[in-house]
Parts: C-alpha cells; sequence; structure tokens
C-alpha cells in the first residue's frame, strides 16, 4: 500500500496525484493556525534536502469545516496527521476527529520549539478519546527509537510511521551562513533511507506492530527493501516534489514484485539466522 | 494542465553570460507567459524552476544563469540529451492590459520575451548589471536597455501598466511607482505544484505558497518588504538600473527567473531590500 508522507502532497491542490495513492496523510494539524517558519524553507544537500516548513497549517477549525470535507471528496481513505505541544493538544483533536482511516501523530517535527511530552503519555491521552488506528510518527534522532516504539506500542499505538525527518543544515558556500531561515530543517530524502531502514528493522523486530515505512524511497527497489525489514505500508515524500507521477512508476516497477514473498523469505527463520549469508 | 515528461534538447545557446535551452516541446502546453515549469537538473535531487522565455514551433526556450550546480548542469546539457519537465505551472501574467510596459532587470527579463509576443510588442526596458549581461537583451529586440549605475526605476512614466520580473529590490521600487503592477516574484521551492509549502512567503499579511498563488502578484497582494526571495547577488546588483522615461506603456510584469536555490542569499546578508 502506498501513502504520501505527511506534508509532502497537498491533495486539494493536486488532487490527481492524491488520487494515485491508496490512503492521503494530510498535512500535520495543529490546535491553533500556524503561518509556519521564514524563508528560506528549502534547502538541497548532496543526496538528500532539508525544510524548515514549521507545521504551517490552517488550525484544527478550520481544517475540519473547509478542508476535511474537500478532501472526502476526494474518495481517497483519509490519514489525518496530528500534531500539537503539550498531550493534551494531540487528544482534543483526536477527539473530535470521528471518520478517517487512521490517525498519524506526529511525534517528532524536527522544526518546532517546543518538545511535545513522552510519546507514550501522548498515545495513550488519544486512545482513550479515540477508536480510530493511531499510528505513531517517531524520529530515529531518539537515541533508542526501538524503546519509544515498545512504549507507545504498550500505550495502544496500533501501528508505527518511521521515520520523521532527522534535523540537518546547510551552508551557503558563499556566505558560509545557513541557508535556511531557520537555520536549521529536517533531513529527507535518498540520505535518509539506510537510517530508516534501520529503524523499521529494529522496530519491527521488537513490536510487530504494523509501520509505514519512509525516508528516500524513490523507487520499487526501495519499496521492496522496507517490505524487507518489516514494513507493511511505505510513504512517498521528496520523490513527489521531482516527481509527481512517482506513484504510478513504482507501481509499475512493482509489478512483476510479490512484496509478500520479500517478505516472507527475509522473514524466513533460516535467512535471520544466517543473517551474514544474506549480507555475503 | 501541467503534464511531466522527458523532452529532448534541441539547443544549447549562450546569449551573454546566460544559456538559452530549448527544448522539443513534446505534448507539454507553453501556457501563459509568467507560467513556470520544474526541469530535472541531471545528477541533482530537486527540479529547478525556470519561466519560459520563448515559445517557439514545436519548442519550449528557457533562458537560465549558471549560478549553482543545478543550473549548471542544465547549461551542460547536450542536443538529443533528454530531462523531465512539468509545467505550465503558477498563474502567470494577466494579459488583459490597455498600455503595457514590460521592465526587467537580470535574470528576470528571462519571461519577457515569451510576454512581449503575447502582447505584441509593448515597450520594454531592461536593467544589467554591465555590457556583458546585456547581450541578453538582444532577445529582445527593440527594447530600451539600461546598465549599472542606472535603475530602471527611473525611466518608468506612470500611467503604464506595468509587467515586471527582476530581483527583489528593483520590485519592490516598481510596486512603490507602480501600486498596479504585476510582478513576478521568486522563491526557493523543491516541487512547484504546491506540494512542499517551501516557496511560502507572506502575501496581504499571511504566508502563501508563492507556486499556487504567483508567481505574479498582483498590487493588493504584495509580498512584505521583509520578504528575502530567492535573488542572487548578481541578480541584484543588475537591472536595477534606471530607465530613461521614454516609454509609453505602463507597468510591468515580473516573472520567475532562472536562479538556482543554492544561491539563495541569507536573510542576514543584507543585500536584499531591507
Amino acid at each position: 500500500m502506498l501513502l504520501n508522507a505527511s506534508g509532502c502532497l497537498d491533495a486539494l491542490v493536486a488532487p490527481d496525484v492524491a488520487r494515485q495513492l491508496d490512503a492521503f496523510v494530510t498535512k500535520t494539524i495543529t490546535p491553533l493556525p500556524r503561518e509556519g517558519n521564514a524563508a528560506p524553507r528549502i534547502a538541497e544537500t548532496a543526496h538528500g534536502m532539508l525544510n524548515s516548513i514549521g507545521l504551517a497549517n490552517p488550525g484544527r477549525d478550520r481544517f475540519l469545516a473547509d478542508n476535511l470535507p474537500q478532501l472526502r471528496e476526494l474518495g481517497v481513505p483519509l490519514w489525518i496527521s496530528v500534531g500539537g505541544f503539550c498531550t493534551q493538544d494531540y487528544a482534543d483533536t483526536c477527539a473530535v476527529l470521528d471518520d478517517a482511516a487512521a490517525i498519524e501523530l506526529n511525534l517528532s517535527c524536527p522544526n518546532v520549539d517546543e518538545a511535545p511530552e513522552s510519546a507514550a503519555e501522548i498515545v495513550a491521552a488519544c486512545r482513550a478519546v479515540t477508536p480510530l488506528p493511531l499510528y505513531a510518527k517517531l524520529s530515529a534522532a531518539h537515541p533508542d527509537i526501538t524503546a519509544v516504539a515498545l512504549a507507545v506500542a504498550a500505550a495502544g499505538a496500533d501501528g508505527l510511521s518511521l521515520v520523521n525527518t532527522l534535523r540537518g543544515l546547510a551552508l551557503d558556500p558563499r556566505t558560509h551562513r545557513p541557508v535556511l531561515g531557520r537555520v536549521t530543517g529536517g533531513l529527507s530524502g535518498p540520505s535518509l533511507k539506510p537510517v530508516a531502514l534501520a529503524a523499521v528493522y529494529a522496530c519491527y523486530a521488537a513490536t510487530k506492530l504494523p509501520i509505514v515505512g519512509m525516508g528516500g524511497i524513490a523507487s520499487g527497489a526501495d519499496v521492496v527493501d522496507f517490505v524487507a525489514c518489516g514494513a507493511k505500508e511505505v510513504a512517498l515524500g521528496t520523490v513527489l516534489f521531482s516527481d509527481p507521477d512517482a506513484c504510478v512508476r513504482i507501481r509499475e516497477e512493482l509489478a512483476q514484485v510479490h512484496l509478500d514473498d520479500v517478505f516472507a523469505l527475509a522473514h524466513a527463520p533460516e535467512t535471520v539466522k544466517a543473517g551474514s549469508r544474506v549480507l555475503a | 494542465m501541467p503534464r511531466r515528461e522527458p523532452l529532448s534538447v534541441a539547443g544549447v545557446e549562450p546569449v551573454g553570460p546566460y544559456t538559452l535551452l530549448r527544448l522539443g516541446r513534446g505534448e507539454i502546453d507553453p501556457g501563459v507567459p509568467g507560467q513556470f515549469f520544474m526541469l530535472e537538473a541531471p545528477g541533482r535531487l530537486l527540479p529547478r524552476a525556470l519561466s519560459l522565455c520563448l515559445a517557439p514551433e514545436g519548442e519550449l526556450a528557457f533562458l537560465v544563469d549558471p549560478v549553482g550546480p543545478g543550473t549548471e548542469a542544465l547549461c551542460a546539457l547536450q542536443p538529443g540529451e533528454r530531462i523531465h519537465v512539468f509545467g505550465p505551472l503558477g498563474n502567470g501574467y494577466r494579459l488583459d492590459v490597455e498600455r503595457p510596459l514590460l521592465v526587467g532587470g537580470g535574470i528576470g527579463m528571462a519571461p519577457l520575451p515569451f510576454l512581449s509576443e503575447a502582447l505584441r510588442f509593448p515597450p520594454t526596458v531592461l536593467g544589467f548589471r554591465d555590457e556583458r549581461y546585456a547581450e541578453a537583451a538582444a532577445l529582445l529586440p527593440g527594447a530600451e536597455v539600461v546598465v549599472d549605475p542606472t535603475f530602471v526605476t527611473e525611466a518608468i512614466v506612470p500611467g503604464h501598466d506595468v509587467l515586471a520580473c527582476g530581483p527583489e529590490p528593483m520590485l519592490h521600487a516598481i510596486a512603490a511607482l507602480c501600486p498596479g503592477a504585476q510582478l513576478a516574484w521568486e522563491a526557493p521551492m523543491a516541487c512547484g505544484y504546491g506540494a512542499c509549502y517551501g516557496c511560502a512567503v507572506e502575501i496581504d499579511g499571511h504566508m502563501k505558497r508563492l507556486c499556487v498563488e504567483g508567481p505574479v502578484l498582483v498590487p493588493a497582494q504584495q509580498m512584505s518588504a521583509g520578504f528575502s526571495p530567492a535573488i542572487t547577488h548578481r541578480a541584484a546588483a543588475s537591472s536595477v538600473a534606471p530607465i530613461a522615461p521614454a516609454i509609453g506603456a505602463p507597468c510591468v510584469l515580473a516573472s520567475l527567473g532562472a536562479r538556482d536555490r543554492e544561491a539563495a542569499p541569507h536573510p542576514l546578508d543584507g543585500h536584499h531590500a531591507a
């Protein structure tokens, strides 16, 4: 199943792209409207890019009144990304969402200052107010993402979204100063992929929860890698910026691939035991 | 409707320090003047946003200023090579103007040849940093050309419908002179179709995506003076020269130039308009 990574597609501006997906994940919604960070917000790096958008969104009330009805008309299952700056923010939004394929809790945006409270605490508070499937989106910047994954699983998360961007910085070669207005931004694209694979691999082994894998996916071969590591779904992010038709292309590249077999092979007991042989 | 397809390079021609990149058009619509396209930059992760410079029969032509690895890669393309092109994108200039005057600064002249054609060759003023850059004025025969230290703004006669494109200081100066001017702005963008939110600028007190709401903004929605679009040192130095008041056209439209996002100035640089 192919999704978009939250914040990497506006389904109302590009509905044809959204309809290529199996589900559309909204940009993160916060209780109050946010204009986002100062320009410049984008920097290209050697094998990736940085963004410092800063959770720009219309706020919960306007999202519910204006955006959500329009999104429903697309006919694509909706995942709603929920953000906030304290546990109550997340829970309040989850409590008013009554119709979505899933809720993704953005517990890991690198572009806002406010540090959310513990991931498990937020998941537990949301679990208490919604029966909808809850996916916790985590960052590989945490020193022990497996521990976080186990904690959110115990708190009632139905799945994991792995991974969010990693904080990075790019310099202007002429001025030697940061390119981004906010100095740092979230690293995405091909350079994030090995980090994401490691997170998916470890968190799947630890929790066996359904995982949406993301981080540098740009081809069918990338999808195979994520599935082999334990991802049940995958999401496209940065690749959508350069190729709005990436979803169609990747489906074509996967047409002859049996992802179930990939997963089964990668997780067959003898394969796991003979890890070194696989690497050879 | 924008579409994306691989286009074949038909020609790569130097125009002063710039390069005119000519691509076979394929099935892609040239759109209206001031709209832009995302061009795959070989070897780079992200495409580059370039406004259409000319639309000769069967072709799309872009004026590129090689200011970073992406634009350098575009200028290094060879005839027969193919790159993906996506567009047309953005809003473009409104063409229902009675007394058009086109004003371009530096690489900001990129969209003006196509615009000039659409408006049946109205009076035009181009400003450049020096004579070498001014060679690009050959793409707009008949244009009045000024070079540093003359500013294009000095040549704008009130009462015209100004359509302009150029560095931010020039656009702010034109906005002050000609409240009704159509100005094409620029900002670093990753996608060009509203997906990345990277090109958001402050318009009417709110951050809006330039690729969706612009790049051509009308007077009621000009950007705040504090906005720092992606303007190069070179572009900022050029095109701010005044023009002799010889033109009988109103304000000029601006459009998206061929800048490279990596050459974006830091907001602290101080070489943009405060």
